[in-house]
């Protein structure tokens, strides 16, 4: 039994990719991608956590963020197309409406 | 055994995927990444014994959330160019430092902290957490009923609010 200290060191890493992948990258869609490397490694923690402490409820918490996670995505990827419809970019770097 | 052998083959593949996802150039290659990750995250899952999760991991997000991915890249194209500079003054020299100082916090918190991953952890091999159907809903219809009601609600408002956006026109004149 692999411990659970190493799939959380695995999960870590992940999230700390995504991170800087939505720090670095200026298309929407990619960055949207990073978030959901973010939500998968903390995922993979939920489960790991669960299974260490042999409680069930970690894998309920996963179920609940694949709900979300999927919501999220079909409400932000219309975001995109909209904006794409309206200003031919998904460079988030062309978008400054809400600048002051 | 097979165990840890899973984990460091899955463990890398989930890795190089993330990388991929952050710097290939065209965004399908991303999204191929993203598919990489998101598989051997539902090996890992399998092999941590949450078997209906690694299912929907599969179904949802493999299947549908990253088709939608690829649908909208194909709808708003993939020939652009991402720009090199920085809009933002000093942003990849900021995130290289920041990166840096986590890394070394992380490592030194490895090396020479001195404390138990999961505290209350048991060393036995659990039984309870065998992911099964009837395992998951029991808690999910018992204690979490009303999470899950909101989730209804929230699927909903969602696909409803996808369409909204899909159908707004901007009026004319």
């Amino acid at each position: 039994m692999v411990d659970a200290g190493w799939y959380m060191a695995l999960a870590a890493a992940i999230f700390f990719i995504g991170v800087v992948g939505l720090l670095l990258r200026r298309n929407a869609l990619v960055m949207f991608m990073c978030i959901e490397l973010m939500l998968n490694a903390v995922n993979l923690t939920m489960i790991s956590a669960g299974r260490a402490l042999n409680d069930i409820n970690g894998q309920v918490a996963v179920f609940f963020i694949l709900v979300v996670a999927a919501a999220e995505v079909v409400v932000g990827l219309a975001i995109i197309v909209s904006i794409f419809r309206l200003r031919s970019t998904a460079s988030v770097d062309d978008l400054s409406e809400l600048r002051g | 055994m097979a165990e840890a052998l899973l984990f460091v083959t899955m463990g890398l593949v989930a890795l190089a995927g993330a990388v991929t996802v952050v710097i290939a150039r065209n965004p399908v290659h991303s999204a191929m990444g993203l598919l990489g990750t998101l598989l051997s995250m539902a090996v890992l899952y399998v092999s941590q014994l949450a078997h209906l999760v690694a299912a929907v991991q599969v179904i949802v997000y493999a299947g549908a959330v990253l088709t939608l991915f690829l649908f909208v890249i194909m709808l708003i194209g993939v020939d652009e160019e991402e720009r090199r500079e920085d809009a933002l003054p000093h942003q990849r020299r900021i995130v290289a430092v920041l990166s840096g100082v986590i890394i070394l916090f992380a490592g030194g918190l490895i090396l020479f902290g001195n404390f138990e991953w999961v505290p209350a952890a048991t060393s036995t091999i659990p039984s309870a957490t065998n992911g099964t159907v009837s395992a998951i809903a029991e808690p999910l219809f018992t204690d979490w009923v009303l999470a899950f009601e909101a989730t209804a609600l929230l699927l909903t408002i969602g696909a409803a609010g996808a369409i909204a956006l899909a159908h707004y026109r901007r009026r004319e004149g």
